[in-house]
């Protein structure tokens, strides 16, 4: 099954609930931050951060003031840019099409999160493994929603099959315009091929401080033409190496 | 709340004015979006403050904070002005027709009505209400006149009285452009068409104001011109900022009533029981005329085998009031004059979330002993430490700290705002030697009991010793069980419950603790409040979750939801179905009259809880007018527009000599209006939140919200600290302040007050020096000074400085 989630963004409230509850499922320590001018924090993804809502004030030319909320955090591409540039194959799309990190075999190199189209991925320097959101795939796979999903106050957060979502998310957009929103659009249909966290915007993605045009950028490419069939000799590599490992370990008993 | 969370869903149009429904009660914008997408509801947020309800809002609206009788009192005017209101209903349903007294009179260069007179104990004025009265026959029957022309009716005398409140008046006294007001009042007011739903909820922002009594009756106005009261998706809705604060206002945590709502006896007037039941009973039909059997039933309550009919059944053990006002603000002042000279605080803080909180604290030396119920130590019971500010050496009070339970460890019900009484079961033991509320209420009272019976000397000891206190268990623990029956009611004689409140008497046959919850709890398979049927189809009324008091009621007031006939307004969202003969055939919500009635005899006494049986316009219910009107905040910046000669609430004591900046010169000094708040991240005075690291990691620090115009007038950049004063920081001339974090935001702008432009800043209340995460007290800037009817603090609006450090 493709599965999704569907983040509609003008039912956001910015409650935080999604915040503190991926923090709480995860059992992600909570960090030390500071009060730094709004009310967005922590102020960057990390090891223990893997989402939390972004906060944008926005005054027109009538000055006219809106507060815009939207929740951040790993969008699950399917052209995904960590795994084109994962030189140990540890990032890979889960059944769900979902993005998942090994972290058995992330070897630390932080390229994903250096690569990453939307800046979601934490590196753990102690640990010396990148880490983000799983799409709660402990959950999905036991038949629970995510986290976030299941924790929202107010039905912006939805998860289920991808069509469905699609369906939802046309739906809904069908609604926004008839009240008269021109600019509501939905994001992550084509984008990247498809993100597997999609939004319903009021506004362009930018207004929610998401990239207009997301793209895997040139290097990330480049790196993943390249570096694609040395990466396959490395992992015989690695396999036979295992495999020695094994033996030995054998002789050993 | 007149209706409830669910039945948000049937509302048109919301008006959230003082109240911050997405950051304060988050799960209830799922109602709200649920009207939008299935009604095409709209939401009007009214707020000095773009917060986050006003984010999602359709209409914002913005108002200097206090001028909520301005706007409302404006948007009353245009819908008389522009006859927009709800013939019909207000016909059949309210006090319009009825004429008043010629003694009533209003003066519009003070705002004072008729009956004001000097009360030099309280530092104010107060009324005589007798002019505020209704012209009655010689039966003693309200006069009417239907065409509502005469003009000593209510109608006419409402219509005269808001006609000032101009939309170029009002926006000169709110701030709010013309434009704007206007487009807010022609979209609620559209709620005034028969079968439209207009839904008024408000919260603190609302009450904490000298006059936060009469902005709600402001609202209440608005509701019952436009038809709104009674009605699926309608109502004057008090969105409670606590999981249980309906609870235990229900249960008297107030200091003025006694369970059910039934006014505390005063000494002076209620001397015997005679005298409270002849002074305190309306004439049937009016519900309260019920009166005695829920007194002398919660007599029995209490006081068990002793309570007889030759002893008044124990009226006398039941504490008398004296003439002072006996609220937080009294209570800390008597505290300081050294009166009190010992205190439980039970799941409270004062010393952050109480007004002028510094000087609170340095109160509590003057107290022998201090109780702290709390699942941390709060700043209330470290008020006498170091990081407190205090010099630990000078303080003598002795101070006991007693580990209570978090919600999930324990059970027992909570009453939400929208009157359900909900059990909660236990999640989970808890901690150490923590125990629930109520285990610790009773091994305290068992106590109590065997201190008074042992001590020879002890005075009085009756109304302790002999109080009925038989809940415990089998385990020792105390049964609470026992004290859902003894709240729910049963009759004395057999012990059976009572199905609910019609079934009391006044003869001490039966018992029953509070009168309002009575069927919440009437029998022990299936107790109502734990039944959790969920509605599958309907208007939303579920009346198969929970038990809604009275009655398991979801909307009161329900006949006003159909006209005289019996026809609903709204056809889509009809509750009651009668046949040929009248009689109630269906019906989707517990009627709200008594089962005998026909559906007419209903429909002329709507208003059942009220002595004329019909919803007042005017009003003899408050101590400071029959009709709300504009008064400034007791600090304010600008005089008052409307009436030139009016200080603020004139009714509303006056606490201590030199708190408030009241002149010129003070005026200039604390030039910025300051609202206090709370954000979705941080509970209250933060005692519990601040110790959880995943709520502190999202708002770590005080901060103080103020507007790109005044950081630059001030040269604060955002995210730096400032320093913030008031008037009651200022001791032996030396001025104080707290330090906060500058939040500059686009989201508060400057307000142009009658051609003067004034600043407003904001600041959440929920930090202090306990806990993981500490900072400033907010309400050390707040006043002690409140409102006229219930002394609830003026928070929300009161004058401060800020200044850069350095």
């Amino acid at each position: 099954m493709k599965a999704t989630k569907l983040i509609d963004t003008t039912k956001c409230i910015g409650c935080r609930a999604c915040q503190v509850a991926c923090k709480q499922w995860n059992q992600l320590p909570a960090e030390d931050t500071e009060f730094t001018g709004d009310y967005e924090n922590p102020p960057r993804f990390s090891p223990v951060t893997w989402t939390k809502i972004v906060f944008r004030e926005q005054e027109d030319e009538n000055g006219n003031v809106r507060w815009l909320f939207a929740k951040h955090g790993c969008v699950h591409c399917t052209d995904a840019a960590c795994i084109k540039v994962c030189p140990a194959n540890a990032i890979s799309h889960t059944e769900y099409g979902t993005v998942k990190i090994d972290p058995r075999r992330c070897i630390g190199c932080n390229y994903c999160a250096a690569n990453c189209t939307f800046n979601v991925i934490g590196f753990d320097r102690a640990a010396n493994v990148a880490r983000k959101c799983t799409l709660c795939y402990d959950r999905i796979t036991n038949g629970l929603i995510p986290a976030c999903a299941k924790t929202c106050p107010t039905g912006a957060i939805s998860f289920g099959e991808r069509r469905e979502m699609i369906a939802q998310a046309e739906k809904r957009l069908e609604e926004l315009k008839k009240a008269g929103n021109v600019k509501a659009r939905i994001y992550g249909l084509e984008e990247l091929d498809g993100l597997g966290v999609m939004y319903v915007l009021g506004d362009a993605p930018s207004s929610y401080g998401l990239p207009e045009n997301p793209r895997v950028s040139t290097a990330a490419q480049i790196w993943n033409v390249i570096f694609k069939p040395v990466r396959a000799v490395m992992v015989l590599a690695m396999i036979f190496a295992l495999w020695v490992n094994k033996s030995e370990s054998s002789k050993v008993k | 709340m007149t209706n409830h969370w669910i039945d948000y869903r049937n509302s048109d149009v919301f008006m959230n004015i003082g109240g911050n429904t997405a950051e304060n009660h988050p799960i209830s914008m799922k109602w709200i979006e649920k009207a939008r997408e299935t009604r095409g509801a709209k939401l009007i947020v009214v707020d000095p403050r773009i917060t986050r309800t006003a984010a999602v809002a359709d209409l914002y609206v913005p108002i200097r904070p206090g001028t909520n009788i301005a706007y409302l009192g404006g948007l009353i005017n245009y819908v008389l002005e522009n006859e927009l209101y709800h013939k019909e209903y207000v016909l059949s349903y309210t006090n319009a027709a009825y004429l008043v007294s010629e003694e009533y009179d209003f003066d519009e260069e003070t705002g004072l009505f008729s009956g004001i007179q000097d009360d030099p104990d309280r530092n104010a004025k107060k009324y005589d209400r007798s002019s505020w009265s209704y012209q009655t026959d010689s039966a003693g029957n309200p006069l009417k006149d239907p065409s509502l022309e005469n003009p000593q009716c209510v109608f006419q005398l409402m219509k005269k009285f808001y006609a000032k409140y101009t939309l170029d008046t009002v926006s000169k006294i709110t701030g709010c452009p013309k434009d704007i007001l206007e487009e807010s009042y022609r979209l609620y007011a559209s709620t005034g068409k028969p079968g439209k739903a207009g839904n008024i909820l408000y919260a603190m922002g609302i009450t904490q104001f000298t006059h936060g009594s009469q902005n709600v009756r402001a609202c209440a106005i608005v509701q019952l011109l436009l038809g709104n009261m009674g009605i699926p998706g309608g109502g004057v809705n008090a969105q409670r900022g606590q999981s249980n604060v309906q609870g235990s206002t229900d249960m008297a945590i107030l200091y003025h009533i006694i369970p059910g709502y039934l006014s505390a006896p005063k000494a002076a007037s209620h001397p015997t029981l005679a005298d409270y039941i002849e002074k305190e009973t309306p004439a049937p039909p009016c519900w309260w005329s019920n009166k005695p059997k829920y007194l002398i039933s919660m007599l029995k309550a209490f006081w068990g085998e002793h309570a007889t009919a030759d002893n008044d059944f124990c009226y006398d053990y039941l504490p008398k009031l004296d003439h002072r006002d006996h609220s937080h603000i009294g209570l800390y002042k008597y505290m300081g004059e050294g009166e009190i000279k010992g205190l439980i605080c039970w799941a409270d803080n004062p010393a952050v979330t109480g007004p002028s909180a510094a000087a609170k604290r340095s109160y509590q030396s003057k107290l022998d002993w201090l109780v702290s119920v709390d699942i941390f130590e709060n700043e209330t019971a470290s008020f006498w430490k170091k990081e407190a500010g205090a010099n630990p050496k000078e303080i003598q009070t002795e101070v006991f700290l007693l580990p209570a339970t978090a919600s999930f460890e324990r059970e027992g019900t909570k009453a939400n705002s929208g009157r359900w009484i909900q059990w909660q079961w236990k999640a989970q033991d808890a901690p150490g030697e923590c125990k629930a509320d109520l285990q610790i209420a009773y091994e305290l009272f068992k106590k109590l009991q065997e201190l008074y019976a042992a001590d020879p000397n002890a005075t009085f000891p009756d109304p302790i010793t002999k109080l009925k206190w038989d809940y415990e268990g089998e385990d020792g623990r105390v049964d609470i069980a026992k004290v859902c029956k003894e709240i729910n009611g049963y009759t004395v004689a057999d012990g059976q419950y009572v199905t609910n409140f019609v079934g009391l008497k006044d003869d001490g046959s039966t018992a029953c603790g509070n009168w309002l919850f009575s069927g919440y709890y009437n029998n022990d398979e299936n107790p109502a409040c734990q039944s959790r049927i969920k509605e599958t189809e309907g208007i939303g009324s579920n009346l198969g979750w929970s038990f809604a008091w009275p009655l398991n009621r979801r909307i009161v007031y329900n006949r006003c939801s159909a006209d005289l006939q019996g026809n609903p307004w709204n056809p889509e969202l009809q509750v009651f179905w009668w046949d040929e003969e009248g009689k109630l055939v269906k019906n989707l919500d517990i009627p709200d009259w008594p089962g005998a009635w026909s559906f007419e005899e209903a429909a002329r006494f709507p208003y059942i809880m009220l002595p004329e049986g019909q919803a007042r316009f005017f009003s003899n219910g408050m101590v400071d007018g029959p009709f709300p009107a504009h008064f400034e905040p007791a600090e304010s910046p600008v005089p008052n527009l409307l009436y030139p000669k009016a200080t603020f609430n004139p009714v509303s004591q006056r606490w201590y000599e030199g708190h408030l900046a009241e002149t010129e010169e003070e005026r200039s000094k604390y030039p910025y209006i300051m609202s206090t708040y709370r954000i979705t991240e941080h509970y209250q005075s933060g005692i519990m939140t601040r110790n959880m690291p995943w709520l502190n990691e999202t708002m770590p620090e005080l901060f103080i919200e103020i507007s790109e115009e005044l950081a630059i007038e001030l040269n604060i950049k955002n995210g730096e600290t400032v320093l913030v004063e008031s008037k009651r920081l200022l001791k032996n001339g030396e001025q104080k302040s707290i330090k906060a974090k500058a939040c500059v935001t686009k989201r508060l702008k400057p307000m142009t007050v009658n051609g003067k432009q004034v600043h407003v800043v904001g600041m959440p209340f929920h930090w202090g020096y306990c806990g993981m995460r500490k900072g400033a007290i907010t309400n050390d800037l707040s006043p002690s000074v409140g409102d006229a009817n219930t002394t609830i603090p003026e928070s929300k609006a009161f004058l401060c400085n800020i200044r850069k450090v350095g």
